[in-house]
């Protein structure tokens, strides 16, 4: 509980806290190491880009074009420009099942799953002056905004800011120091697994709440791999996130690196996999009537 | 109470690779780091503790222990009577609600986490709602009335909870009259939900859209009834707590939490108000149409159990007024319960028979003998469920324990993608340490129970 300082008070913690030690240093590259071999990897037989961007909802599952890709089309959309949806799956038929349980004739039905796209400034709100607000405050840290934040999307009144890992310690602590942000209280990190998106599988979604200003609340999104399930952890600027984060593990073996304790916390120790994964195999019901048998709720057919 | 002296610790320390006897698992932990619940590594600690040939008294307080709040089990450590060192061991009540939540519609859902914190499940399905109302855009479409009943209901079940803080607490200090005073009240407060939702705790009454149905003829007249009679219920504890010398010795000064505790842990509720900060989202953050009610946040500047259960009591009366000013409201707000979009006001419209369940013979009337058109909608509703657009959302309560946040996230279908809780219970647990390290380990009891954990809702 060292770290337990008020955080009304310790505005000038922020520029120093945003220091890097220098394990974290070694860590970070690390990361940054196996991201770049999963990126190559997925550019050699991937079926789709980790974010790739389609023309249009309507057009399918149509990649992105390279121009996009290299102007770097997850940095925050550039005034004038209309970023396009990401897909972050596709959805096959209408009823979930994958075999010949589907005799609709929907089977072949193939959509893409579009998230919001990208904002565009002005964001509105409060939204562009805590974008503003961080970009001024990274200045002199480990990481500059455009480094540290690939995306900004602004999405139902809601910022979510798409931080690099290896960025988000940085990011948390500007949050949560700076006098103009002041996100005092972090309220947990939830994962989100997404097979489908590769290269960018797990997700682990921060919300911050600032009472200082308003009850302001920002959600931060930041993404690993399946190959390297690794995230720096936040503990040490939100304790409060102790918990959270050994929860998100147990739930989908994202490891929080850094983390004073990171064990199971909800499933057993010795329990095998992370059970809030898509790929966690679900038990059936042992029922049996005249040689059928009760598939698990993910293999049956219902609507999906 | 088990004890285990010595310098073995609660656990063995196991076999390095425990995982690898699991199979699955045998890969990832396959050089990596073996993770077990109590946290760090036990082998250090056993060398460390037997180099210094100290007697380590380590004691499991439950999980099954009539003074640990449901399923807790705390690890104390312990030199006499003092606590030196505590943690709290959870998932004992873990169920995998939000696991099952992904399986079933976005209606379903309101089923599964009302079962979350069990005293407060109104809460849970307000949370939930309000994320999933959001998710679709239709915050601005729900009806007054719909709101105005939240509000209501909502109110009601703090106050239950509020009630069995107390009445747990109480008992838990030996003060079994305080445990019957606040039960009894609370069966007022369960017996209006009945009337009004068909079931005393579990409702599923709040549905995405507005509430799952109006309310039964003879419901405002038993609330306009039923407050004064709480009153003095809550006055009578009132009498009981406030200035009872043994309440006062137990609770002044114990579990001390102050701000800049509370503030690094991320405690919202009671125990956050407890430290002088007047912190409430119905007043930072107004859903439901908060801010059109008139009342006070509770704020006292103590910061120790004490404080705690002052600001329970004083809330419990502040909820009754906006209760008194949402029933005067009902009176003037007719109208729908549910948004007008058919394809998403599920069900369609029931009504409670008096055994507490049925169906609504016009509606079955209509689809069943006239039209074709409304039995195919209702059987697709129903079945099928509505679809939600992709993207996420996060709305926020507050709960009697503090902010009770669900993150909801949707990919296009007819069933959550991923929901989330942020439990109030389950963060605010991770306090029990720091109010409870140096205290004895009658301290503990009192301090647990002023955080009030529902261990349904920290495990979930």
């Amino acid at each position: 509980m060292s770290d337990a300082k008020d955080p009304q008070h310790d505005a000038k913690q922020g520029a120093e806290g945003a220091e890097k030690d220098p394990t974290q240093a070694t860590a970070n590259s690390d990361v940054l190491g196996n991201k770049a071999a999963a990126a190559a990897a997925d550019k050699g037989n991937a079926v789709e880009d980790p974010a790739p961007v389609v023309a249009g909802p309507t057009t399918g599952t149509q990649p992105g074009s390279v121009t996009d890709r290299e102007t770097g089309e997850r940095l925050p959309a550039a005034p004038g420009t209309t970023p396009d949806p990401v897909v972050v799956g596709e959805r096959r038929g209408m009823f979930g099942a994958r075999d010949t349980g589907d005799t609709t004739g929907y089977g072949g039905m193939v959509s893409p799953i579009l998230f919001p796209a990208a904002a565009v400034r002005p964001y509105g709100s409060f939204f562009d002056e805590v974008a503003d607000q961080l970009e001024r405050s990274l200045v002199g840290g480990t990481a500059s905004y455009a480094e540290a934040v690939e995306r900004v999307v602004v999405d139902r009144g809601e910022m979510t800011l798409f931080v690099r890992r290896e960025h988000l310690r940085a990011v948390a602590r500007v949050l949560r120091d700076d006098p103009a942000l002041r996100f005092e209280i972090c309220t947990g990190v939830s994962g989100v697994h997404y097979p489908q998106e590769e290269g960018r599988e797990l997700h682990a979604v921060y919300h911050f709440l600032s009472i200082t200003h308003g009850g302001r609340r920002v959600r931060v999104e930041v993404t690993a791999p399946d190959s390297d399930p690794h995230i720096p952890s936040i503990v040490e600027t939100y304790p409060a996130n102790d918990w959270h984060e050994r929860e998100t593990w147990d739930m989908f073996g994202i490891e929080f690196d850094g983390h004073p304790a990171l064990t199971r916390i909800l499933m057993p120790d010795d329990w095998p996999g992370h059970p809030q994964r898509k790929d966690y195999p679900l038990g059936g019901i042992p029922v049996e009537y005249k040689g059928a048998t009760v598939p698990p709720p993910d293999q049956r057919r219902s609507y999906n | 109470m088990s004890t285990t002296t010595g310098t073995t610790g609660t656990h063995d320390t196991g076999p390095a690779d425990i995982y690898a006897t699991s199979g699955a698992d045998a890969a990832a932990s396959e050089g990596a780091h073996v993770f077990n619940s109590t946290g760090g590594d036990w082998d250090q600690l056993v060398d460390e503790a037997a180099a210094l040939h100290e007697e380590r008294i380590v004691v499991n307080m439950g999980p099954q222990h009539p003074s640990t709040h449901g399923v807790l089990r705390l690890i104390l450590e312990i030199d006499g009577e003092t606590v030196t060192e505590t943690r709290a061991g959870i998932g004992y009540l873990h169920t995998g609600i939000e696991k099952n939540m992904e399986f079933r519609t976005w209606t379903q859902g309101v089923t599964f986490c009302t079962r979350m914190d069990y005293l407060a499940p109104l809460f849970n399905e307000a949370a939930y709602c309000l994320s999933v109302e959001k998710l679709l855009g239709i915050t601005d479409q729900i009806p007054e009335r719909a709101s105005v009943i939240r509000v209501l209901m909502m109110e009601l079940n703090r106050i239950g909870s509020h009630l069995v803080a107390l009445a747990t607490g109480g008992m838990e200090m030996g003060a079994t009259t305080v445990m019957t005073v606040g039960f009894r009240e609370r069966e007022r407060i369960l017996s209006i939900l009945e009337m009004v939702t068909g079931l005393r705790m579990n409702h599923a009454f709040i549905r995405p859209g507005g509430v799952a149905q109006d309310l039964p003829p003879g419901a405002i007249d038993k609330v306009r009834d039923t407050i004064p009679l709480l009153r003095r219920g809550l006055h009578e504890l009132e009498l009981l707590l406030v200035e009872n010398p043994i309440l006062k010795g137990r609770t002044v000064d114990v579990g001390y939490l102050d701000l800049s505790g509370c503030m690094a842990l991320g405690i919202t509720g009671p125990i956050l108000r407890s430290t002088g900060l007047p912190h409430d989202l119905r007043k930072l953050d107004p859903y439901c149409g908060y801010e059109t009610y008139d009342f006070e946040v509770i704020t006292r500047t103590e910061a120790d159990a004490y404080s705690r259960l002052r600001i329970r009591i004083d809330e419990m009366y502040e909820s009754l007024k906006i209760a008194e000013q949402a029933i005067d409201r009902l009176a003037s707000t007719p109208g729908p319960v549910m948004v007008e979009d058919k394809k998403i006001a599920w069900p369609a419209q029931l009504a409670i028979g008096g055994d507490g369940m049925g169906n609504s013979l016009d509606h079955i009337r209509e689809i069943m003998g006239t039209s074709m058109e409304s039995l195919i909608h209702h059987f697709k509703l129903v079945t099928e469920g509505f679809r939600v657009p992709p993207g996420q959302a996060y709305a926020a309560v507050e709960s009697p324990k503090g902010e009770l946040g669900c993150h909801a996230v949707s990919d296009g279908g007819t069933r959550p993608y991923r929901v989330h809780f942020r439990e109030p219970s389950f963060n605010n647990l991770q306090a029990t340490a720091a109010m409870c390290e140096g205290s004895q380990i009658a301290d503990v009891i009192v301090a647990v129970a002023s955080i009030d954990p529902v261990m349904g809702g920290v495990d979930r």
